[in-house]
């Protein structure tokens, strides 16, 4: 089974080149190129129909594309999906689990799905539900499972086989707070073990928290790459968010915070509003309301905000991530 | 690298072998056969629809309707009903696969090294199990009003055997049906949308000759017919003539397109 690598740079968990994926006139991806290095979590950020599951759904062989190159392990996904196949775990935006078994027969029927011998995926079963913390319902059918039960499972079973590169799309997509801070703990469990980890999100905080790269993707494109150190200082650090009496003072305002500024200062078109890059440091909110009083404008409110994904946004493309989404259903 | 054409099949060697095929099938069939029991109003269903049926038909048309050649309309209807009802049963195909993709089964099968025509060949065969329980349960009502198998004991077992077939045939067809549809809604109202026209333009409740001009020859030329009549042939010991071979050609033949036409629609299935 095992062949010789078909990218030449052996090295890389996952390679892609110049992928492209048209669905009809619509372009879900548009020469996307990515790598990520093996045993790490790759956080692959944007918003909705950015494309990041179009670039699921060809890394794990379920659409082919339209252009381009992917491989994972070396393996182009093309030319040898069965051998990519046998080396990942997929686990997509709804939990893929059959309700009216219980979670022990799920795990057991992809075990056999994988041709695992005849003992193994009651081992394995065994092993993973006691890892996910699903030994309680592990025989009550999944119907009565929980959002954040369906998705340990899910995950679970992606697991099964042992992959070498496990796809995560909007895991936590979805989940209430709770089951979402638990979602982070797995995965983080999963990254210290070394499970090379694909991971789409909407969420900046997210990306921030689990992984050790991002690539932001926008329009089916990466537009930033990094650790998340390195975006927000390119998005220049945190952010001033700086309410005003009037609309007409604005300019004024902006002049007056311009010193303290990292970058552009926006200004909202229909709220008193003014949105300042900032570096965090010492006394950042005093010598705002200082330079505010100086030039007169009557301070409403000052708030300092960490940089969210509209904030990457507005930085690398300008504007806001709503201006595009929604056009892509496929994506 | 430079990539051959075979190469670049979706499908490698690997997993179109035939053993990894039928032991991931079986896998499959297993999985949808084990859920039956679990889901107690749709085994009441499936057996209240063939006993309905057959009590409906026998005597709310069997005093009305008079076939030539046929002293008792029962044994003319009965063949007629069992081959509808296995037909009805056979929609279960296309809603069992229209839900595996919604819930993203399909995806997840289809990136793993498993067999990929076993996820379609398992439901079909399942079905088939379901649909052969179902149609014993239409057998005993069957006689319990009168139906007699006038032929030999193996005639009956070819009428009935051909009538599985059919039925496995037409899941088949229900296999394209809800790999193409966007939900499960979708795929019921399609699947059962041609099978009435299908089932009641043909010569399982009436002789066709009874049918306006412009529509006996769709009666008579709808394969429905044929199996309809091989199978009442059979059980009455009547003389088939070539009726068995074309039923079982039209079954062959069905599950061959629809097979091909399953199988290179499931490569793209995805939610």
């Amino acid at each position: 089974m095992v062949s010789p690598p078909d990218s030449v740079t052996r090295m890389h968990a996952i390679e892609t080149v110049g992928l492209t994926k048209l669905y009809g006139e619509t372009k879900a991806l548009d020469g996307l190129d990515l790598t990520m290095a093996p045993g790490s979590i790759l956080g692959v950020l944007g918003p909705n129909g950015a494309g990041k599951t179009t670039a699921v759904k060809l890394l794990t062989t379920l659409t082919k594309p339209t252009a381009g190159k992917a491989f994972v392990e070396g393996i182009d996904v093309t030319a040898k999906p069965h051998e990519v196949r046998s080396r990942i775990g997929l686990t997509g935006q709804y939990a893929a689990v059959e309700d009216r078994l219980t979670g022990r027969e799920n795990l057991e029927h992809v075990g056999r799905l994988f041709h695992m011998p005849h003992s193994v995926p009651k081992h394995r079963a065994a092993e993973l539900l006691t890892r996910f913390d699903l030994v309680e319902p592990a025989d009550r059918v999944v119907k009565g499972y929980s959002g954040g039960m369906r998705r340990r499972l899910d995950i679970a079973m992606s697991l099964i086989a042992r992959p070498s590169v496990l796809f995560l799309d909007e895991p936590t997509t979805g989940l209430d707070p709770r089951s979402r801070l638990a979602m982070w703990e797995l995965i983080e469990e999963l990254g210290a073990d070394g499970t090379t980890t694909f991971l789409t999100t909407q969420y900046l905080d997210e990306a921030e928290a689990l992984a050790d790269s991002i690539a932001v993707i926008d329009q089916g494109r990466v537009i930033a790459e990094g650790t998340a150190d390195q975006l927000k200082d390119r998005i220049g650090g945190d952010r001033l968010i700086v309410t005003i009496a009037t609309m007409s003072n604005l300019e004024r305002a902006k002049g007056a915070l311009s010193s303290m500024a990292t970058g552009p200062i926006e200004i909202s078109a229909t709220l008193p509003e003014l949105v300042v890059p900032i570096r965090p440091g010492d006394r950042v909110v005093p010598n705002a309301i200082r330079a505010l009083d100086d030039c007169a404008c009557d301070v409403i409110d000052v708030e300092l905000r960490r940089p969210s994904l509209d904030d990457v946004f507005l930085t690398i493309t300008g504007s806001s991530p709503d201006d595009f989404s929604a056009t892509e259903g496929a994506a | 690298m430079t990539v051959g054409p075979s190469e670049t099949d979706a499908m490698s060697s690997a997993d179109t072998g035939i053993g990894w095929m039928a032991r991931d099938a079986w896998t499959e069939a297993k999985r949808h056969l084990r859920i039956i029991p679990r889901n107690p109003e749709l085994v009441a269903f499936a057996v209240v629809q063939p006993i309905m049926f057959t009590v409906l038909f026998v005597y709310v048309f069997g005093g009305a309707i008079e076939i030539p050649g046929f002293d008792d309309y029962n044994q003319f209807l009965l063949p007629g009903i069992m081959a509808q009802t296995l037909t009805f049963g056979s929609a279960g195909t296309s809603i069992g696969l229209a839900d595996d993709l919604q819930k993203g089964l399909i995806d997840r099968f289809r990136s793993m090294p498993m067999s990929q025509p076993a996820v379609i060949i398992g439901r079909t065969v399942a079905d088939l199990v379901k649909n052969s329980v179902s149609f014993l349960v239409m057998l005993i009502v069957a006689f319990a009003v009168g139906f007699r198998f006038e032929g030999s004991l193996l005639e009956a077992l070819a009428a009935t055997l051909l009538l599985l077939l059919f039925a496995y045939a037409l899941s088949w067809i229900h296999a394209l049906i809800g790999l193409s549809v966007k939900s499960v809604e979708a795929a019921n109202s399609g699947g059962f949308l041609w099978m009435f026209p299908m089932t009641f333009v043909s010569s399982a409740f009436v002789d066709p000759s009874s049918m306006p001009d412009w529509l006996e020859p769709v009666a008579n030329g709808n394969p429905f017919t044929k199996i309809v009549n091989a199978s009442r042939a059979l059980y009455n010991g009547n003389p088939a003539g070539s009726l068995p071979w074309q039923s079982l050609a039209w079954s062959v033949g069905i599950i061959a397109v629809f097979a091909a036409l399953s199988f290179r629609k499931f490569e793209r299935a995805s939610r």
